[in-house]
């Protein structure tokens, strides 16, 4: 008795599944090829994107350290060298994350860069400021010496002025620890990660009077996405030639980032 | 041990400020926000490495 060797089943996902959904889904979150994009319009070769970049590069290493810190606890770095080196480098990388994320902020106010449908990352970014603060203003309250017992009281006085002094203890150091480990870290990485995600989903705003390039990326409007999903029936705005469009910024090998 | 703890409940001392009107800065940060501002400017000037490639070809 032979038998065939029952054929494999394709690795076709079926569209009616929510895996399938939830993967056309995140495809579709930013357009194709934009998740790590290798090149970028030439008006993305300029100081002033770095700024961004540091600023999540020292995101990275305020994580980092504070996670080391956790180790030790919150009087560490009163006792042991190590544990002041790591509070040190704590401190100092949120210096750097501060500054160099209103260095971001001061050069995407005067490039206007809510402008082209991308209101939301200028949001998010503003959002991921105040979030910060109020993180940064917590590590401050569980220093656990003179000067944390000095601010917690004067944000108190503060905090009951504003009215809002009922809904939570800058004085209780158990729940600002919570706070400044866990719930807040948490609210701006999520508030950062959907910024980066902004980003990738709108594109880098073109400078005032130029428009991107049609090979890198656009942002993903509704029109845009209609487009995507009915087929191509109407021509891409960015094809149709139009003497009165702004001069287009060309796509430099120098701007890799 | 007496002595270091001493040493350290002193409280830091304020160092220099900046009085303009109402407006008070120490001086640590008077300095600090000047940079920044002078980082920004310099990163809005110069030109970035390599930006001019493609003009060069």
């Amino acid at each position: 008795m032979s038998s065939q060797p029952t054929p494999a089943t394709p690795a076709t996902p079926s569209p009616g599944t929510w895996t399938a959904r939830l993967s056309a889904w995140i495809e579709g979150l930013v357009p194709k090829g934009q998740w790590l994009p290798d090149r970028q319009p030439a008006y993305v070769a300029s100081w002033i994107y770095v700024f961004g970049v540091a600023c999540l590069a020292s995101l990275v290493v305020v994580i980092a350290s504070g996670l080391v810190l956790t180790l030790g606890g919150l009087t560490w770095w009163h006792s042991s060298s190590l544990g002041r080196f790591v509070n040190s480098t704590h401190l100092w990388s949120v210096e750097l994350f501060f500054a160099t994320m209103v260095i971001h902020l001061w050069g995407k106010f005067f490039m206007a860069a809510w402008r082209g449908h991308r209101g939301l990352t200028w949001a998010t970014g503003a959002l991921a400021f105040f979030g910060s603060l109020g993180t940064a203003f917590t590590g401050y309250l569980i220093q656990t010496n003179f000067d944390s017992q000095w601010i917690s009281t004067q944000a108190k006085d503060g905090l009951n002025a504003a009215g809002i002094g009922a809904y939570f203890n800058v004085m209780n150091v158990g729940q600002m620890v919570l706070w400044h480990v866990s719930l807040l870290p948490l609210v701006v990485g999520v508030i950062v990660g959907l910024h980066l995600l902004l980003v990738r989903r709108r594109g880098v705003v073109p400078p005032i009077g130029a428009e991107a390039p049609s090979d890198v990326a656009q942002p993903v409007t509704p029109e845009r996405r209609e487009r995507a999903v009915s087929g191509p029936s109407a021509p891409e705005p960015s094809s149709v030639p139009d003497e009165s469009r702004p001069e287009r910024a060309p796509t430099g090998s120098g701007a890799r980032p | 041990m007496s002595s270091e703890f001493f040493a350290a409940a002193e409280p830091t001392p304020a160092g220099a400020v900046v009085q303009w009107g109402f407006i008070t800065v120490t001086v640590a940060n008077l300095v600090t926000i000047l940079v920044m501002i002078l980082v920004f400017v310099l990163a809005v000037l110069l030109p970035f490495p390599g930006s001019h490639e493609e003009d060069e070809q």
